[in-house]
């Protein structure tokens, strides 16, 4: 059973790419034993998810997917790591429990979730997983396995939320479910001719609704740049959602890797401008199924082959409140001035900063979209976009990240000699690394 | 439907067990180890069984004690309408033709005391009035081949066993079900070399229920498995010395 199978991996991005060695096991415990990294469901766009150059073994975690306790009267979960988001859903929805925070995919692990201390639509009201996270249990890099709370453990459980599985294995995660009123979700957009009015609807909408985001058009040009669409939703009340369940939506899949030109400025733009004609002028309205508005790119599985063999990287940084809308023309003169090719924006206002030691989220906005990989160019596009991002008090989100430098890592964590300081604590031999630890962190090889 | 499920811990079994809990089956869990069988329950439970789902310690290496167990789980299911069996070891044929402890437990786990399992189970099914009998045999046990000599044969007899079973006994309401699981990724099959066609535990268990309601005796799982199969089947014997899968 403990046998590491060779194995190219990659994170959802493709790029980078690396030969390593995979071990799967329903016991989290015993495959943990020996490897330097444990990887979930691989949904993180960079290198977050893969081993150091070298050969030594990371262990999968998703065979160790076991509920170990749910009460319905304080809404406490735990869970093995391996369960994903997906599987949670499938038992708890139904029932009337969902998590306080989701990411945009289901297809993510509760240790994903946990290391990356994602985000969601929620993030203005309920801030990141990590804040409903009451316990961890954890292989540490000396190999001892401790249950670890806030109280017990502070600085090995604030260093952890975020840590991008880097303090330690995540075996098991009990956190705090929230309890809505039905399974469907009422759900209303609206269009914005331009950036400026996005934002401040986006601002407005949060006020009074639990989960907002905006999609943004970057490749119209002239005036049709930083149009956008801004998504609102709440639970529908039982009154007016429809009385069955949702059903499990079956998605088509892409069945191939696309050839590299398949998704390029001359395809999406026309997709961008038909989206936002579609919707309209008027608000639109009305109950839509959970899944289309927390998950809608899990409808078409392996989209991340529609980005070819050359792969794709999804730059995400925020923007503290007082940069204000000069900050966001710099990042979109950037891109402009580079020719970068964003083919799908998302923008989303975060309010407080996570509970983590290195947590993304701090107040202000969210920028992030995807660029295709062409080698040497698209280096050249994060740099600049992170001198911006350093440049104005704001960071990147390592669970996208695949080619930020460790200067500017450094230069927007001023956290990050503190979180270090942690987890040398509980691993002195530096058990624990991964690809992005070496890149960024100067963990050797 | 009150079934027991010997080796509903891991893998396919895990898949299957899930999916009888979340339609309403009653479960009772045999297997080897107290603390996993009790966290397997546990997770049943939380995803929602109707009723509390028990479980008695059983070990496929130690016959003596099958009848007990089954009458535990028929004492606390109050009776039961299936039993089914995915348990069973896996191990290389290298390693099964240099070691003759491992090839001797391999054979008592996967042939000798599954058949002894079953006779207990058949019989008190019978006794019962009927019921389920459902075995995971492999894809393995189809045709001989290299890789699967051991492992093939000790699937292919427990195919014969049951298919003689359910000539004898479907009169009397005795019903086999053989599952013929091809490449599924669990830990049984982590670390093996992975054929073109490779499905997930939670696939081959879909397939394996819909055998169980529609009374089917033969299912393989998932169903593409059978093409396969049949086209492996029809190769002959000079080719089978030749190739290596």
């Amino acid at each position: 059973m403990l046998d590491a199978v060779p194995r190219r991996m990659s994170g959802w991005g493709c790029h980078p790419v690396v030969q390593g060695y995979e071990i799967a096991g329903e016991d989290l415990e015993a495959i943990t034993r020996t490897v330097v990294l444990t990887r979930g469901l691989g949904r993180s766009y960079g290198d977050a998810g893969l081993p150091p150059p070298g050969s030594q073994p990371v262990a999968v975690s998703t065979r160790a997917d076991r509920l170990i306790a749910f009460d319905p009267a304080t809404g406490i979960l735990r869970a093995e790591a391996g369960l994903s988001l997906a599987a949670l859903n499938r038992a708890f929805l139904r029932r009337g429990w969902f998590p306080p925070s989701s990411p945009g995919t289901q297809f993510v692990t509760l240790g994903g979730l946990v290391a990356a201390d994602v985000h969601g639509k929620s993030h203005h009201s309920e801030g990141t997983f990590g804040e409903h996270v009451t316990a961890l249990k954890m292989r540490v890099g000396d190999g001892r396995v401790l249950e670890v709370r806030e109280e017990s453990e502070p600085e090995l459980f604030r260093a952890t939320l975020g840590g991008m599985g880097l303090t330690g294995h995540i075996l098991e995660v009990e956190f705090r479910m929230r309890r809505i009123p039905s399974p469907w979700i009422w759900a209303e957009s609206e269009r914005f001719e331009d950036l400026d009015g996005l934002i401040a609807g986006l601002a407005e909408a949060s006020v009074s609704w639990p989960y907002t985001v905006a999609w943004m058009d970057l490749l119209g040009t002239g005036g049709a740049r930083g149009r956008g669409i801004l998504e609102r939703g709440r639970w529908a009340e039982p009154s007016e959602a429809p009385a069955r369940n949702p059903s499990v939506k079956h998605s088509l899949s892409v069945p191939i890797t696309c050839p590299d030109w398949l998704l390029s400025r001359r395809l999406v733009t026309p997709l961008n401008a038909v989206r936002y004609w579609l919707q309209g002028p008027k608000v639109k309205r009305g109950i839509v199924h959970p899944e289309s508005f927390f998950y809608p790119l899990d409808a078409l599985g392996n989209w991340n082959r529609l980005y070819g063999s050359r792969g794709f990287t999804q730059y995400q940084g925020v923007l503290p409140w007082r940069s204000g809308a000069c900050a966001y023309e710099r990042v979109l003169g950037v891109v402009d001035c580079l020719e970068a090719v964003p083919l799908l924006c998302v923008i989303k206002d975060f309010s407080r900063e996570g509970k983590g030691t290195l947590s993304f989220p701090k107040p202000g906005l969210s920028i992030v979209f995807d660029m295709p990989i062409s080698v040497g160019h698209t280096q050249a596009v994060v740099d600049a976009l992170n001198d911006v991002v350093a440049g104005e008090g704001g960071r990147v989100y390592l669970a996208k990240d695949a080619l930020t430098r460790a200067e500017h890592f450094r230069a927007m964590e001023p956290r990050l000699e503190h979180w270090l300081t942690v987890r040398r604590k509980w691993d002195r031999r530096g058990a624990i690394r991964s690809a992005m630890s070496v890149r960024l962190f100067g963990d050797p090889p | 439907m009150k079934v027991v499920f010997l080796g509903a811990t891991k893998g396919m079994g895990r898949a299957l067990a899930r999916l009888m809990a979340a339609r309403g089956d009653e479960l009772f869990l045999l297997g080897r180890d107290p603390v996993e069988l009790e966290r397997c329950a546990q997770d049943l439970d939380v995803r929602g069984a109707g009723t509390p789902v028990r479980f008695a310690t059983c070990d496929l290496l130690r016959a003596d004690g099958f009848g007990a167990a089954l009458d535990e789980a028929a004492q606390g299911l109050g009776r039961f309408d299936a039993v089914v069996v995915t348990a069973g070891i896996y191990a290389l044929q290298e390693d099964l033709e240099a070691d003759r402890e491992l090839r001797r437990r391999l054979l008592t786990v996967d042939f000798n005391n599954t058949i002894e399992f079953c006779e207990e189970a058949r019989t008190r099914l019978l006794a019962m009035g009927g019921g389920i009998l459902c075995v995971f045999g492999s894809v393995a046990g189809d045709r001989a081949r290299k890789p699967v000599i051991l492992y093939g044969a000790a699937k292919a007899g427990l195919a014969f066993y049951l298919e003689g079973l359910d000539s004898k006994y479907h009169s009397r309401g005795l019903r086999t079900i053989l599952v013929k699981p091809g490449f599924v990724r669990t830990g049984m099959t982590a670390g093996l070399r992975e054929p073109p066609i490779v499905s997930e535990p939670e696939a081959a268990a879909r397939a394996v229920l819909k055998a169980i309601d529609r009374d089917r005796a033969v299912v393989y799982a998932p169903p593409v498995w059978r093409a396969v199969m049949l086209a492996v089947r029809s190769l002959p014997r000079w080719l089978m010395r030749r190739v290596e899968f």
